[in-house]
């Protein structure tokens, strides 16, 4: 070996003009080390083409097993009239169980119901998402303290949850009463009078997702340049106008992202109001006046045991979220397009 | 010599790489195949557990048996199990209970399409064993070998029998109802408070105890109401009728059938005039009203009164007091059936058919107030003498068996929970928020409507 450094890292000694003592021309290699090589490297190009696909085959395995199959299954499950007593009993019925979803008014109630919760949840819980974390994103002391509690609702039962939230919003022995009460307020029939039903739910909702979105456009807010605020605070912007100049345009991906998760979110409300319902029935409440397309779906299939009428529910469900993305995709092309 | 080496030295490291290489490949397979592995055996183990549990005896040797139940049936809190294992020492019971049929039904239907997941007995209720034997009687085992047919009341073993003859649920209580009421809110307001002289008020018509609620109105303590709730009275008044929600030939005539429009109008009636409560049974504020002493009355099965008693303030017992209604009526009871697909249905039947003989039914009535099923347990001391602490020591036994002894033979439907759910939380309860019984009724109907329609 002479001083210089080697520049390989493999045992074999640097080829000859490293200074090495390796013989300049190629070495003479016999057919069948070729041949072996050829072997190898076509190997190797194999493995480099399929493993990926063989690494990542258990999660596809598992989503066509449990996944693809269900969901093909309701596909057809829907286009029958079958009964959840005995599931393997299949009349055909076409498309039945979709056209008479157009006089439904139970379903119609609920796709209105699952829009309106939809709104009063989504809409101040993204807003207040947004001011709470660009509070956060001050300089605070004990910062990690208050974004883990932010999460607490997020990491808590939904079950559990609304249970505590029947009781605050009871008509008669309820703390949100007994509260409006000392304001001079009558009883708010929370889970039976409409609105009130409506708006009692979207909190529970709210209540839950508020901190989970604030940490995302934390997060967000965190990758914005420390100049650009430094730059507007040189130009006299006050905090409000460093907000809404700054900030807001920066998140706007993080925003629209956000606003599509909650709005599937909202379309498959299921569990708070099934909770919330004060005869622990699944008609959202004696008129249905919660009861969004996720509970009228449930109430079908597994109260009422119609498995074909469910499965029609279901899929109507998933075309409207295939139309929110669509929807979603070209509103974020034209923004792309417009900054 | 290096350069002689060079090329083997560089295809032995190749190879090592290669060796490598594959070694990673090998690890990653052999993951996924443990993974695999891990998944089936998952499955193989709980196979195992199931039939170890079961047959060849996990603890000691012993054979357990598993009941899945729903509400209170309260076997294991009158220490029926402790007994039996004291009897039988190989045997081991356990028990998983869900607290509301709705929510433990619909699993059961599930598993009993799917013919798993079953526990070795599975508890029915009233208002679902027309569907189950209607439907599902082949995959349960045939229980009149073990229970003893002439020991029960003839009706109730004949719902739990299909029409082949094959018995698959056995009694465990029926619902006897009378009128339990407060002796201090009735004196308050001016009525009589002896049971006798109470069951006179409104002996022979339900209208006549709407009547005496309007009295009560008027001089009855305020902020109280005369009866609990909608739910509550309209269940006792279709709980007194033979045909209700379907008619012996099995069709559907509850919005035909005069006696539900009947009882649908007279409880509209009293929700209208603010007699009732506007409450739903068995909910977390409605037990604050019994613990507030909020209503003077209501409709009330031998069981009820272990739950009054359990929502009570202790300073509460005594006040109450059990009247005749004013026609007998059924309210709730109960089957045990043994699925054919669990491991021990031989044991299992006997325990069942433990569980509701005559003797376990009256030790059940004496410390839980289930109303036995079985008639030949009416004589018994246990049931004779029963007394209970909420009614001042009423003589309960005494005057629920001759309730129990008039009970209307109903005519049980597959969907009468539906029904009867529609009616209740759909219907009467809006009279009480206001709504105009045609509307109730419109909304209950459409409510039902739509959800017989298949």
């Amino acid at each position: 070996m002479t001083g210089t450094a080697p520049t390989h890292d493999t045992a074999a000694a640097p080829p000859a003009k490293e200074g090495g003592a390796a013989p300049a021309r190629p070495p003479v290699e016999s057919p069948e080390t070729l041949r072996k090589r050829a072997r190898l490297s076509r190997r190797w190009q194999r493995d480099v083409r399929w493993s990926p696909y063989a690494f990542v085959s258990p999660f596809f395995m598992l989503f066509i097993a449990f996944g693809m199959f269900p969901l093909i299954y309701t596909a057809w499950a829907s286009l029958h009239t079958v009964e959840l007593t005995a599931p393997t009993d299949m009349e055909w019925a076409g498309l039945r169980n979709y056209t008479r979803i157009f006089d439904d008014e139970f379903y119609w109630n609920a796709a209105r119901n699952t829009f309106t919760i939809g709104i009063i949840s989504t809409v101040p819980q993204l807003m207040m998402a947004l001011g709470i974390a660009h509070l956060l994103n001050y300089k605070l002391r004990a910062s990690n303290f208050f974004r883990v509690v932010m999460l607490a609702p997020y990491a808590t039962s939904i079950a559990a949850a609304t249970l505590v939230f029947v009781l605050l919003f009871g008509r008669d022995y309820g703390m949100i009463n007994w509260f409006l009460g000392l304001f001079g307020v009558d009883n708010i029939d929370w889970q039976n009078d409409k609105w009130y039903a409506q708006i009692a739910v979207s909190s529970i909702v709210i209540w839950r997702w508020t901190g989970y979105n604030a940490l995302i456009y934390l997060a967000a807010m965190q990758a914005i340049p420390q100049d650009l605020y430094e730059s507007a605070a040189l130009d006299g912007a006050s905090r409000w106008k460093q907000f809404l100049h700054v900030t807001l345009p920066s998140l706007r991906p993080t925003i629209l992202f956000t606003v599509v998760v909650s709005t599937i979110g909202a379309s498959q409300l299921f569990a708070e109001p099934l909770m919330f319902d004060a005869n622990k029935g699944a008609s959202g409440g004696p008129q249905h006046q919660f009861q969004t397309l996720g509970l009228y779906m449930y109430e079908q299939g597994w109260v009422n045991q119609h498995l074909g009428r469910a499965s029609a529910i279901a899929w109507t469900m998933f075309l409207i979220l295939i139309v929110i993305g669509i929807i979603n995709y070209v509103i974020s092309r034209r923004l792309r397009a417009s900054s | 010599m290096r350069a002689r080496t060079l090329p083997h030295t560089r295809l032995r490291s190749g190879g090592g790489t290669r060796i490598a290489r594959s070694t990673r490949k090998t690890v990653v397979i052999a993951a996924v195949a443990a993974l695999g592995a891990g998944l089936l055996a998952g499955c193989a183990d709980d196979g195992k557990d199931e039939e170890g549990g079961s047959s060849d005896g996990g603890a000691g040797g012993k054979t357990k048996i598993t009941l899945g139940l729903f509400g209170s049936f309260g076997f294991e809190e009158a220490g029926l199990y402790a007994e039996y294992e004291k009897l039988n020492p190989n045997i081991d019971i356990d028990q998983t209970v869900v607290e509301r049929n709705e929510n433990y039904y619909p699993p059961l239907v599930n598993h009993l399409t799917t013919n798993s997941g079953l526990q070795d007995i599975q508890g029915i209720e009233v208002g679902n064993i027309a569907e189950v034997v209607q439907k599902y009687s082949d995959k349960f085992v045939d229980l009149s070998k073990y229970g003893k047919e002439s020991d029960y009341l003839p009706w109730k073993w004949e719902q739990g029998t299909a029409e082949n003859g094959q018995t698959i649920g056995l009694g465990t209580d029926v619902g006897p109802m009378a009128i339990c009421y407060r002796k201090d809110l009735f004196a308050a307001a001016g009525l009589p408070t002896d049971r006798e002289e109470v069951g006179k008020l409104w002996t022979g018509d339900w209208a006549k105890l709407v009547d005496v609620g309007k009295d009560y109105k008027a001089k009855g303590p305020k902020g109280t109401t005369f009866m609990d709730s909608p739910g509550g009275l309209f269940n006792a008044i279709v709980g007194s009728e033979e045909e209700r929600f379907y008619n012996a030939s099995g069709e559907v005539i509850y919005k035909t059938n005069p006696a539900v429009k009947r009882a649908f109008d007279l409880t509209a009636e009293a929700a209208e005039a603010g007699l009732i409560g506007n409450q739903t049974q068995f909910q977390p504020a409605w037990d604050t009203t019994i613990a507030n002493s909020k209503f003077a009355a209501m409709a009330c099965p031998p069981w009820m009164l272990g739950y009054i008693e359990g929502k009570s303030k202790p300073e509460n017992a005594g006040k109450w007091d059990v009247a005749a209604p004013p026609k007998a009526a059924n309210w709730g009871g109960s089957f045990l059936s043994v699925p054919k697909s669990g491991k021990n249905t031989e044991e299992a039947a006997k325990l069942a058919a433990w569980l509701t003989a005559p003797e376990q039914q009256a030790k059940l009535f004496s410390k839980r107030g289930s109303f036995p099923t079985a008639q030949a347990a009416y004589d018994l001391p246990l049931v004779k003498d029963a007394k209970n602490k909420m009614t001042g020591d009423a003589p309960i036994g005494q005057i629920y068996a001759p309730l129990a002894a008039e009970l209307p033979v109903q005519v049980v439907g597959p969907k009468d929970q539906i029904i009867q759910q529609g009616l209740t939380d759909n219907g009467v309860i809006l009279v009480t928020q206001g709504k105009s019984p045609e509307e109730a009724w419109t909304n209950a109907t459409k409510t039902i409507d739509n959800n017989l329609e298949h």
